[in-house]
């Protein structure tokens, strides 16, 4: 802190002339290119646009700066902004890897107009944007990959040996913090590839698969152990790893992962698919680049995404991307009630996808061969708040109507998958089948067993399944310790 | 990488392939299966676990070339490897003391019936088991179905060899004329096979089980694209199955969605076979 103090002092700039600066948006592919293409959006900042975004923070004196407090990592946010003013990329990188390890990943897919940029103090005023906090970060990891040195050695010297159950955000974190105190740390992935939703759900657009391969080559360098292939719960169970491998501690990280259906009738038929398997085959199976990949996937006329999230605004960008000629979204609340990340909706429209609200679906329609040929849906009003505190959509009598559709893709929410628990005595669920885990240790009801992310909270966010997955690693490490539960 | 240690053509475009996978080999039973990517660019197919041996590690398979991956299975050779095997996945054929069952094996569902068989045998029941092929040289393992049965029964197209017909012929000549009482029937093979043996079982009662075969991705339930409509309810093949009451399965849904991407599959083979021919 004493450092970033002695910068304060000699920065020359007032807060009025701070205030002046107009917030920088990233330079990006114009939306007629990039509606056909799979290359990422934003271009990023240059060195000379972050130095001037970041002299938009006014340096806020209290204690702990309220954009910090929205952070749910608390990530010294002044701290790293105010080494970016200074032109030391390097060290703002450090800063935020003393409580964030994937920033490149965090600065493009946090909603951080929920959290830090909620805060910001500039943001709070009539007129002027929040600082860029989200786009900093980014630029600061991006530069540390280019020109810095982000090799992390440590030595495996505690003799003891943890399990990491998916390579989701919450496993990947758990297994660098492990890894970094001097544990042995195996992480066991079911699918053929690491990284969770990182991987399989956000699309490359979003999310470069080579950045996530970059971060996962800093963990493999460390000497975290990747075994693929191996779904636990089928391979080996908890116990067997405990009671068998030697582990002495085992993280499960499993996500949400199974997806929801609508149960309405006609939801069998081909060409509906649910969000996951779309963005699967797209993403992990790489199905866009059909010359090269061997998992195929339809392109047609109309795709029709139901949802708001993030998952239905990759999926309808996605179809966008594939070939479909008209893509758009049917939600069945309004426009407030969206949840996807501000950013995407924008790009989204941006890109010339027609958003239509207050509209719910009834049936699916298929051909004789039951492929999907068109979708009956009805109009919704907004009634009283519901356990949500949002308003509830009711039906509007008389109001149905059909679209012709090539293909629909369902993203509304996700269920807990069955596999881990059910293979799992002694572990304690809740009712909707998610792992019962301390808020602030991770600790399951089972000895020795830890879980975070989304397979505790339900489907949440990036940071939030790596924040649990730090706090697990403390209690993991005093667990191994003491040896006390 | 999982390496073919053993290789044996079958006939009528199935191969038997051994592959190297000691953790699955230690954990399978019978009805679960893998899930395997050729080479890192391949789709990911789902195929039964036939046998496994604890001692040297190895899985056993057999597979029917029908498209791309399956062909390029096909070329692969004994000390070539796969690039992914993961299992074993579903959830495993129920193995109880039942009294009488009768195991119905079309195609390669052969090699997925056959450690049923042994199994229910082996628990004490009376297994009739009933295989059925073109003609009798294409007829898949009958020595091991033999060993795993209490009564082996053929069925050859040709009538070259037991029963003229198929295997249906013999179930309904089994269970409406000789009158034979069974507690339970396992069909394993093509759709059309399960769902002529549900049809025919519905009539007496028989609780009859059929393995499922639909597309899949992952296999671990977080895709979807496995469901299958059972007692109109939507399960997921994978994670669910792929065992399911045979007298509530929607066969004519699955048949249609296995027929989806026929076009996309039938270009991507095409392709295949045009470029390994000319280098
Ligand atoms: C399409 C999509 C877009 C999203 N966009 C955003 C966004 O922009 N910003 C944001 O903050 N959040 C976003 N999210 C949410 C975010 O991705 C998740 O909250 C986060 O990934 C949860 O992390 P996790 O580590 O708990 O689980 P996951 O990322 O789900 O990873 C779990 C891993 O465990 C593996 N696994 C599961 N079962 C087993 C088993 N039995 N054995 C071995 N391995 C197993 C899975 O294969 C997977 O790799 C999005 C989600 C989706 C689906
Ligand atoms: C649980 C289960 C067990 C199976 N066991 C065996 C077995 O023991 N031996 C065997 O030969 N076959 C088995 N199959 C079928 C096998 O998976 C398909 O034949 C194979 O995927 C075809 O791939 P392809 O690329 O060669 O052919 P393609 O030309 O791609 O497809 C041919 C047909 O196979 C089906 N198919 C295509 N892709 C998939 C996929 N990803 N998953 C499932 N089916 C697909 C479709 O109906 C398609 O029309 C099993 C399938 C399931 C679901
Ligand atoms: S991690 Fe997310 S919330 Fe925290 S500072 Fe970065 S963008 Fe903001
Ligand atoms: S194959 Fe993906 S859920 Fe069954």
């Amino acid at each position: 802190m004493d450092e970033v103090k002695n910068l304060n002092k000699d920065n020359s700039l007032d807060v009025k002339a701070r205030l002046k600066i107009k917030r920088h948006e990233m330079a990006s592919q114009p939306p007629e290119e990039r509606r056909r293409n799979f290359k990422e959006v934003p271009y990023g900042y240059s060195p000379e646009e972050a130095m001037e975004e970041a002299k938009r923070c006014i340096q806020c004196k209290s204690e702990v700066p309220e954009c910090v407090k929205g952070c749910p990592v608390n990530i010294d946010i002044l701290g790293f902004i105010n080494l970016i003013e200074k032109g030391d990329f390097l060290a703002a990188a450090k800063k935020i890897k003393e409580t964030n390890s994937l920033p490149a990943i965090c600065g493009r897919v946090c909603p951080q107009e929920d959290q830090c940029e909620k805060l910001c103090v500039v943001g709070r005023r009539k007129d002027t944007p929040p600082v860029a906090i989200g786009n900093l970060e980014r630029f600061v990891a991006d530069y540390e990959a280019k020109y810095g040195d982000t090799r992390i050695t440590v030595k495996a010297d505690k003799g003891k040996k943890v399990a990491v159950i998916g390579g989701g955000p919450a496993g990947l974190t758990v297994a660098g913090d492990l890894c970094k105190m001097g544990y042995s740390v195996s992480i066991f992935e079911g699918l053929h590839a690491i990284g969770g939703v990182l991987m399989y759900g956000i699309p490359e657009f979003r999310l470069p698969k080579e950045i996530l391969l970059r971060e996962l080559k800093v963990l493999e360098d460390m000497g975290v152990e990747i075994f693929t292939n191996v779904v636990i719960g089928k391979t080996f169970t908890i116990d067997e790893l405990l009671e068998k491998k030697g582990y002495s501690a085992v993280f499960i990280g499993t996500g949400a992962g199974t997806p929801k259906f609508l149960n309405i009738p006609g939801e069998e038929l081909n060409g509906v698919y649910s969000a996951n398997e779309f963005l699967t085959r797209v993403n992990l199976m790489r199905a866009y680049n059909q010359s090269e990949y061997d998992t195929p996937i339809k392109r047609d006329k109309t795709l029709v995404v139901f949802g708001a999230g993030n998952t239905a605004m990759d999926a309808v960008r996605t179809g966008l991307r594939l070939g479909y000629e008209d893509a758009r979204i049917f939600y069945r609340r309004s426009r407030k009630e969206m949840t996807a990340r501000l950013e995407e909706v924008h790009h989204a429209e941006e890109e010339g996808i027609k958003f239509e609200f207050l509209i719910n679906p009834v049936r699916f329609i298929g051909d004789e061969n039951q492929n999907v040929t068109a979708v009956e849906c009805q109009r919704m009003e907004l009634g009283e708040p519901d356990e949500s505190g949002r308003r509830r959509p009711i039906p509007i009598k008389g109001s149905e109507f059909i679209t012709n559709i090539g293909a629909a893709v369902i993203a509304i929410g996700t269920n807990a998958n069955p596999i881990v628990p059910k293979s799992t005595p002694g572990m304690d669920l809740n009712k909707w089948g998610y792992i019962i885990a301390d808020e602030n240790t991770g600790r399951t009801t089972k000895r020795g067993v830890f879980a975070g992310g989304d397979i505790v909270t339900g489907a949440a966010t990036v940071i939030l399944a790596m924040g649990a997955g730090k706090k697990a690693a403390v209690s993991i490490d005093e667990y191994l310790r003491t040896g006390t539960w | 990488m999982y390496e073919i240690v053993g290789r044996k053509s079958m006939g009528e475009g199935i191969n038997l392939y051994n592959i190297l996978a000691p953790d699955i080999a230690s954990k399978a039973l019978p009805g679960q299966f893998i899930i395997l990517r050729v080479y890192e660019k391949g789709e990911r197919i789902p195929i039964t676990i036939a046998k496994t041996d604890k001692n040297d590690g190895t899985v056993t398979i057999l597979v029917q070339t029908l498209g791309k991956t399956t062909h390029m299975l096909s070329e692969l050779n004994v000390g070539d490897s796969l690039a992914d095997v993961v299992g074993p996945l579903g959830i495993p054929t129920e193995i109880l003391k039942f009294g009488t069952v009768v195991c119905i094996g079309g195609g390669f569902g052969i090699a997925a019936i056959y450690p049923i068989a042994r199994a229910l045998k082996e628990s004490g029941n009376k297994v009739i088991s009933i295989i059925g092929a073109r003609s009798k040289n294409l007829l898949l393992m009958e020595d091991e179905m033999r060993e795993a049965s209490t009564e082996l029964l053929v069925a050859t197209n040709d009538g070259s060899y037991g029963t003229k017909g198929i295997v249906t012929d013999v179930l309904k000549e089994l269970i409406y004329d000789k009158k034979e009482p069974v507690d339970r029937v396992i069909a394993i093979g093509p759709v059309i096979m399960m769902k002529a043996v549900s049809d025919l079982t519905r009539d007496k009662s028989i609780k009859t089980i059929v393995s499922l075969n639909p597309i899949m991705i992952d296999g671990t339930g977080m895709c979807g694209a496995c469901r299958v409509l059972v007692d109109k309810k939507t399960k997921f093949a994978c994670v669910d199955g792929p065992d399911f009451d045979g007298h509530l399965v929607d066969f004519d849904n699955l048949m249609n969605r296995l027929k989806f991407y026929k076009e996309e599959e039938k270009a991507s083979y095409e392709c295949h076979i045009k470029e390994h021919h000319h280098g």
